[in-house]
């Protein structure tokens, strides 16, 4: 593995750094709120120490990008496959318009997580929220899967208008408390075939979080799904 | 009950038809029909007057009228308000329209004359001497480096380059068919120029045209993958839309089939909405980051086109947007053209290019950082003449959307809405898509692209100007005619006779 001390490098410097190093296995240490890590990466598997700044993973195609630590803004921007672990807190945007690969974060995020998520064939992008979920999670969700796992066992782990224009795709929430269903979206308790979809993501973030599988998944979960896929149909006439 | 006023009647000629049916064949809107006896009929409210069986009946005994029938005159409460006001009290909808806005406002650059030299500074004829119509886009560098022989050595960092000072402008693969899309990347490769791909993706078929690609990167990030920000030779970040600023866009999911749901990468049958704002994207830094995350993920190797809509405050807008690292802003006038938009957004939001523009560029000037981007004008450029104007009042280049769309066959007839474009152009439906020919599309618009270049050079030739960047923003070149003094003011040019 090869270890760099990011201190002084800027985000482009870093992402050269991942791009030249023969390493597959690369580790960032220091790194305080660089921009970009990891954009458009294919491949490499990289450790970053400290706070990733804004941005980072965007376009990401393949690889992973774990963090040990905070994330700010945007982490995941129209991501397209690999895997980002975030230890901590993920600031706003998180997983914007991303269309493949899988986010996990520890703990919370931000507005706006998840927001315009799409799917396509095998591509299906799933983001992991392991604690409490900003205003506006999901919105316009046009596919894939978001999971908020609430670890902290919130009473309600989803701020205001979440599922706003959701049109696609499935939000999990773990909570006793069952949230209200918002135009177009309906919600229900989560059944047999639910878990069955997320079983291999919710292995994965508890491995990752050093959770008990077992008792995580047996708590008290709701899903939230849109109810067609076309809301704006019936808004126009031709003129 | 419902009322369906006509706007246009088909008028046939008995004494020409021949009954061959053609017309029943010919339109997807159902206006021709047979009726049970067998009588040709037409159904005068679904006709949108786009002229395919006018231009296709073998006999000429078609024609399309305005409707002479008449709804009690009222200059205020015209047919056409009346009109509308049934369609939503039927439906409840919003009005959808498309192209640009047509209602009689004011155009600046028919107000706007050209110079010419005569007797002293003569004249070029461009047939005998040599013009240059080459343009490079992107930043300028301020510091002059020289190489070892003392010979300025010139670094465009991340630049495009065109031999005709026009491009293509953005429309998706969703919005125009397929074989539309073909005939717009043959033409600008033949022509050395760029067309744009607009919010659908680049259809695997159109990567071999990559170096002629402007890819367009929007809020909901249609297509958009690390394969396609890297396949273009500029991308384009779609802050708005001059037929609709201030709205996003919603391809209706009986759109998305086939390829087009491959391109875009969403399921078959779903919408394909693009929010109004990009919701990472609230300030100037915030743009700057989408700009730089760009860069990042294509290497530092590509210009960043950033497109907004001319909106009143352009000028402080642009100036923020040459400050966030983009190379190039491209500024869409409030007559630009659409596949679908709210028609009282198009009709009522936005300003006109040529004010936009002339605002823009002076902004940039007084603030010393016009050489830190090039301006892109787009929105109704009709002709030859609109865009010298819009190079001497700024620009370094146009997009021109509607008139390579009138090249390729449109006609105008404002439904691209219905999806059910008669010429194949605004359409998915394989059996009208066929009806353009991709060769003979490309080669129309080649046609059309050279001559407007030969008639720039030709006016720049008469004005003794030998090359297109000695005509960007020189507005002693312009005069106005009939305007205020505040719309000189704010054109910065005089009054024709001053």
């Amino acid at each position: 593995m090869a270890i760099y001390d990011a201190a002084s490098l800027s985000g482009r410097e870093i992402n050269e750094i991942i791009k030249k190093e023969m390493d597959a296995k690369i580790t960032f240490t220091g790194v305080n709120g660089q921009r970009f890590i990891c954009d458009g990466m294919k491949d490499k598997l990289v450790t970053v120490d400290g706070v990733a700044g804004n941005a980072s993973g965007a376009y990401m195609d393949s690889g992973e990008l774990s963090v040990i630590g905070n994330a700010q803004d945007a982490i995941g921007d129209t991501m397209n496959g690999g895997r980002i672990f975030i230890s901590g807190r993920c600031g706003d945007a998180t997983g914007y318009a991303m269309r493949g690969g899988e986010i996990y974060v520890g703990k919370d995020v931000g507005y706006r997580a998840g927001i315009h998520m799409k799917e396509y064939g095998d591509d299906k992008p799933v983001l992991v929220i392991g604690g409490i979920a900003g205003d506006f999670l999901g919105e316009y969700q046009a596919g894939g899967l978001i999971i908020v796992v609430n670890t902290e066992r919130a009473a309600c782990p989803l701020g205001e208008d979440y599922a706003a224009g959701m049109h696609g795709g499935k939000i999990v929430v773990f909570t006793d408390c069952q949230p209200a269903p918002r135009a177009g979206v309906q919600v229900r308790e989560v059944a047999a075939r639910d878990i069955k979809e997320i079983e291999e993501y919710m292995r994965r973030f508890c491995t990752f979080a050093s959770l008990d599988y077992s008792s995580e998944i047996s708590r008290k979960a709701y899903v939230l799904e849109p109810m067609g896929r076309n809301p704006y149909k019936r808004l126009y006439v031709n003129n | 009950m419902e009322y369906r006023p006509a706007r246009f009647e088909v008028l046939r000629n008995m004494d020409k038809c021949n009954g061959c049916n053609r017309c029943v064949k010919e339109c997807a809107c159902g206006v021709h029909y047979r009726s049970d006896s067998g009588k040709l009929c037409t159904r005068d409210y679904a006709c949108v007057d786009c002229q395919r069986c006018v231009e296709t009946c073998p006999a000429g005994a078609l024609k399309i009228a305005l409707n002479r029938n008449t709804f009690h005159p009222n200059d205020n409460w015209s047919e056409r308000y009346i009109g509308e006001i049934y369609k939503q009290a039927a439906t409840g909808g919003v009005l959808l329209s498309s192209m640009g806005n047509p209602n009689p406002m004011p155009s600046y650059f028919d107000r706007i004359l050209i110079n010419a030299s005569q007797v002293t500074n003569p004249p070029i004829d461009p047939l005998r001497e040599p013009m240059e119509t080459k343009i490079t886009l992107g930043r300028r560098d301020r510091e002059i480096v020289r190489d070892a022989s003392g010979r300025i050595a010139p670094k465009l960092v991340r630049g495009l380059s065109a031999d005709v000072p026009i491009l293509f402008s953005a429309m998706s693969y969703g919005s125009i068919s397929y074989n539309a899309h073909a005939a717009l990347a043959m033409a600008a490769k033949e022509l050395n120029t760029y067309y744009n791909t607009g919010e659908g993706g680049l259809h695997k078929d159109f990567y071999a045209y990559g170096d002629n690609t402007i890819v367009q990167v929007a809020s909901g990030r249609f297509g958009v993958h690390s394969d396609y920000l890297n396949a273009g030779a500029a991308i384009e970040i779609k802050m708005g839309q001059g037929a609709k600023p201030g709205i996003g866009g919603h391809l209706p999911g009986e759109k998305t089939v086939g390829d087009i749901s491959a391109t875009r990468m969403i399921p078959e049958g779903s919408d394909a909405i693009s929010p109004a704002p990009h919701h990472d994207i609230y300030s100037i830094e915030d743009l700057r980051q989408l700009v730089d995350s760009l860069k990042e993920a294509t290497g530092h190797a590509k210009p960043i086109i950033v497109k907004v809509a001319a909106v009143h405050n352009i000028a402080v807008i642009a100036s923020g947007i040459a400050r966030s690292g983009a190379d190039i802003i491209a500024i869409d006038g409030y007559r630009g053209g659409t596949g679908a938009a709210p028609t009282r957004i198009r009709d009522n939001v936005g300003i006109p290019i040529e004010l936009a523009l002339a605002s823009v560029d002076s902004r940039l000037r007084q603030e010393g950082i016009r050489d830190r981007v090039s301006l892109i004008a787009g929105g109704s450029i009709r002709s030859s003449a609109d865009m010298i104007k819009a190079i001497a009042l700024g620009a370094d280049a146009v997009y021109i959307g509607t008139a390579a769309l009138c090249a390729l066959g449109c006609h105008l007839c404002r439904s691209c809405q219905q999806g059910k474009c008669n010429w194949g152009i605004a359409t998915q439906n394989p059996e009208l898509t066929k009806r353009l020919d991709p060769e003979e599309g490309a080669r129309r618009l080649v046609n059309l692209v050279s001559a407007w270049t030969h008639e720039a050079e030709e006016i720049m030739g008469g004005m003794g100007i030998n090359a297109i960047e000695v005509l960007r923003g020189n507005r002693l070149m312009l005069r106005g005619i009939g305007l205020t003094e505040t719309e000189l003011r704010i054109l910065g040019i005089s009054h024709a006779g001053e």
